[in-house]
C-alpha cells in the first residue's frame, strides 16, 4: 500500500512524536511538580502561607495556560531559535511544548497533592515533621496514585500539542498528517498516522492508569 | 525538672480565629495542670473548643494569649527545630486514625522514626516490638486499607509511641470506634499509661471515656474551663451547669414525667451490688419508676448512676431520700428539667 519511503518516514514520525512528547513531558514536571509544591505549600492554608507569592505564581501559570497554544508557538519561535538554534524539527518543538505544559503539569501536581487527607499532614507535623519532610515523605508519596494519573492525563495532553507543532514544521506525526494528509490530500497518510496516534495516546494512558493501580495501596 | 513539676502546664489560654464574620474565641483564660503519669480528661461537648485546646498543648495551634509549659519549658519561646524535638516527646492519635494510606503499618509506626533520624534497621526493629505491645503483631505488612477501625487506632497509637514520648494525646481517639472497640482501646491506653508511665492527655465527649479511664477530669463549656477535679468527685457531685448536663442522662432531658420528684442516685462503688432499690420498694411497699439507670465496674471499684422517679406521696418521697442517703449513696432530687 506504502512505499519503502513512506513506511520508513511514518516510522520515523512514530519515534519522533514519542521522543518531543516523553522529552517534554520530563522537563515540564522538571519545572511544573516543583511549580504545584510551590502552589499548595504557599497556598493561605499551606504549610507556609505566602499569599502574594501565591498569586503571582497563580496569574503566570493562568496567563501561560490561557494562550491558545498555536500563537504561543508561533511567538515563541524566536525563543526557540535562540535556546535550540532552529525552529523545526522535534527537539525545536520541545522549547513550545514544555512552556505550554510545565503551568498545567503545575496544576495537575497542585490538585493531586490538594487531595491528600489534611490529618495526615497534622499527624505528620504532631510528630515534629519539618515542612520539607512533610512535602517529601507525607505528600508527594500519598498522592502518588493520583499523581500518576495526572501524568497520564499530561503525557497524552503534551502528544497532541506536539501534533499539532506539526504546522509549523515541528516533526512527527502530526507534521506527516498534516504536510502529506492534509495539504497534499493523501488520505491513506493522513488515517494512518492519525490512527497511530490514536493507539499511542491509548498506550500511554492504559501504561499510567495501571501503574496507578499498581502502586495504590488503598483498594 | 524536679517530679513535682507538672509536666504541662497552661496558663491563661487564649485562642481566637479571624474569619470573615470577625474574630471568633474559641478557648478563653484556660488554666490547668497535667501531672507526670496521669491520665487526664477534658470532656466537652462539640465546638466547646477542646480540640483547639489539644492542638495548642502540641503547639499545632499557636495560642492568641497565655502560655504552655512542656516539662517547665515555655513552647512560644523554642526556635523550630527545638519545637520539633518537643514534639517528638508528645504522641499523637486522632478521631480518623490519620495513618498514612500508601504505608503497610510497620511503615507507618516506622514513619516518626524516620523523621527523627533513626537508622532504618533500628526503625523497624523497634517498630515490631510496638506492634506487639498493641495487639498486632502479625499485621505488620498489612495496609490500613485492610485493617479494621480498632486496628488502625492501634496501629496509630503504636505509631504515636515510637519516639518514646513522654506524653500521649488523644483528640477523640475513640469517636469512630464501636462500644467494644472503644472498650479495647482504652484497655490498651491505660496498660500503656501503666506499664511505660505515658502521661494521656484524654480529649472527648463521651462520659464513659472519661469514668473509664481518668484520674482527673476538665469540663470545657462556652470556650471555658467548668469545672476541674477527680473524675469521682466531679462525678458524685457536679457543681457546675455544664457538668450536671453532661453527667445527668438524657433521659432527665425529656419532658415525658412531667409532674413527678426523680432522683438521681450515684453509686460510689460500696453498694452497686446491693438491691437497694429493691430493699427500698419492699420496705416502703410502694413502686418506684426506673427512668435510667447506667452502672459499671471501673477500675476494680463500681460507678454509676440510676434515676428514679418517685412516688407522687410527697412524705413516702422526702423518707425514701432518707432511706438512699442513710444507704450511704448520694442521692439528690431533680426538679427542674437539666438544659
Amino acid at each position: 500500500m506504502f512505499s519503502e519511503v513512506v513506511v520508513k518516514m511514518i516510522a520515523q514520525g512514530v519515534v519522533d512524536t514519542l521522543y518531543m512528547t516523553l522529552v517534554s513531558s520530563a522537563l515540564a514536571y522538571v519545572i511544573g511538580l516543583p511549580l504545584g509544591i510551590a502552589l499548595v505549600i504557599t497556598d493561605k492554608n499551606g504549610l507556609g502561607p505566602q499569599p502574594v507569592v501565591n498569586q503571582i505564581l497563580g496569574v503566570i501559570i493562568n496567563l501561560l495556560r490561557s494562550v491558545p497554544f498555536l500563537i504561543l508557538l508561533i511567538t515563541l519561535i524566536p525563543v526557540t531559535r535562540a535556546i535550540v538554534g532552529t525552529s523545526l524539527g522535534p527537539t525545536a518543538t520541545i522549547v513550545p511544548l514544555v512552556i505550554a505544559s510545565a503551568p498545567f503539569v503545575a496544576r495537575l501536581v497542585e490538585s493531586s497533592i490538594k487531595e491528600v487527607d489534611k490529618g495526615v499532614i497534622e499527624a505528620a507535623q504532631s510528630m515534629g515533621a519539618s515542612p520539607f519532610q512533610i512535602v517529601w515523605k507525607v505528600m508527594l508519596p500519598e498522592a502518588r496514585p493520583s499523581l500518576l494519573v495526572g501524568a497520564a492525563i499530561a503525557v497524552t495532553t503534551i502528544l497532541s500539542y506536539s501534533a499539532l507543532a506539526g504546522i509549523v514544521g515541528g516533526g512527527g506525526l502530526g507534521d506527516i498528517a498534516i504536510r502529506y494528509g492534509y495539504y497534499r490530500y493523501q488520505t491513506n497518510i493522513m488515517l494512518v498516522t492519525v490512527a497511530l496516534l490514536v493507539i499511542i495516546v491509548q498506550i500511554l494512558q492504559e501504561i499510567g492508569m495501571r501503574l496507578a493501580k499498581i502502586g495504590d495501596k488503598r483498594i | 525538672m524536679s517530679d513535682l513539676e507538672p509536666i504541662i502546664r497552661i496558663e491563661g489560654l487564649g485562642k481566637s480565629f479571624p474569619t470573615s464574620g470577625g474574630v471568633v474565641k474559641v478557648l478563653d483564660d484556660i488554666s490547668l495542670e497535667i501531672r507526670r503519669g496521669e491520665i487526664f480528661g477534658i470532656i466537652g461537648m462539640s465546638g466547646a473548643g477542646k480540640s483547639t485546646l489539644v492542638r495548642c498543648i502540641n503547639f499545632l495551634e499557636q495560642p492568641t494569649t497565655g502560655a504552655i509549659y512542656f516539662d517547665g519549658r515555655d513552647l512560644s519561646r523554642l526556635s523550630l527545630p527545638e519545637l520539633y524535638r518537643v514534639r517528638r516527646s508528645m504522641g499523637m492519635i486522632f478521631q480518623q486514625f490519620n495513618l498514612l494510606m500508601q504505608r503497610n503499618a510497620l511503615q507507618n509506626v516506622c514513619f516518626p522514626l524516620e523523621i527523627a533520624g533513626v537508622k532504618k534497621a533500628e526503625a523497624a526493629e523497634k517498630a515490631k516490638k510496638l506492634l506487639d505491645l498493641v495487639g498486632l503483631p502479625d499485621k505488620a505488612k498489612a495496609y490500613p486499607s485492610q485493617l479494621s477501625g480498632g486496628q488502625r487506632q492501634r496501629v496509630a497509637i503504636a505509631r504515636a509511641l515510637a519516639t518514646d514520648p513522654q506524653v500521649l494525646l488523644c483528640d477523640e481517639a475513640t469517636s469512630a470506634l464501636d462500644p467494644s472497640t472503644t472498650r479495647g482501646v482504652l484497655e490498651l491506653l491505660r496498660d500503656i499509661n501503666r506499664r511505660l508511665g505515658v502521661t494521656i492527655v484524654v480529649i472527648t465527649h463521651e462520659m464513659g471515656v472519661i469514668e473509664g479511664i481518668c484520674r482527673r477530669v476538665a469540663i470545657i463549656d462556652e470556650h471555658r474551663i467548668a469545672e476541674i477535679g477527680n473524675v469521682d468527685e466531679v462525678f458524685l457531685r457536679p457543681k457546675s451547669a455544664a457538668a450536671k448536663r453532661m453527667f445527668y442522662p438524657d433521659g432527665m432531658q425529656t419532658d415525658s414525667f412531667k409532674g413527678n420528684r426523680r432522683c438521681r442516685i450515684v453509686f460510689d462503688g460500696n453498694s452497686s451490688f446491693q438491691p437497694v432499690i429493691a430493699d427500698m420498694v419492699l420496705k416502703f411497699h410502694r413502686t418506684v419508676n426506673i427512668i435510667f439507670a447506667d452502672t459499671k465496674d471501673i477500675d476494680g471499684r463500681a460507678f454509676g448512676q440510676i434515676v428514679i422517679q418517685l412516688p407522687e406521696t410527697d412524705d413516702v418521697a422526702d423518707k425514701m431520700l432518707e432511706y438512699l442517703r442513710s444507704q450511704g449513696l448520694t442521692a439528690e432530687e431533680v426538679r427542674e428539667h437539666v438544659q
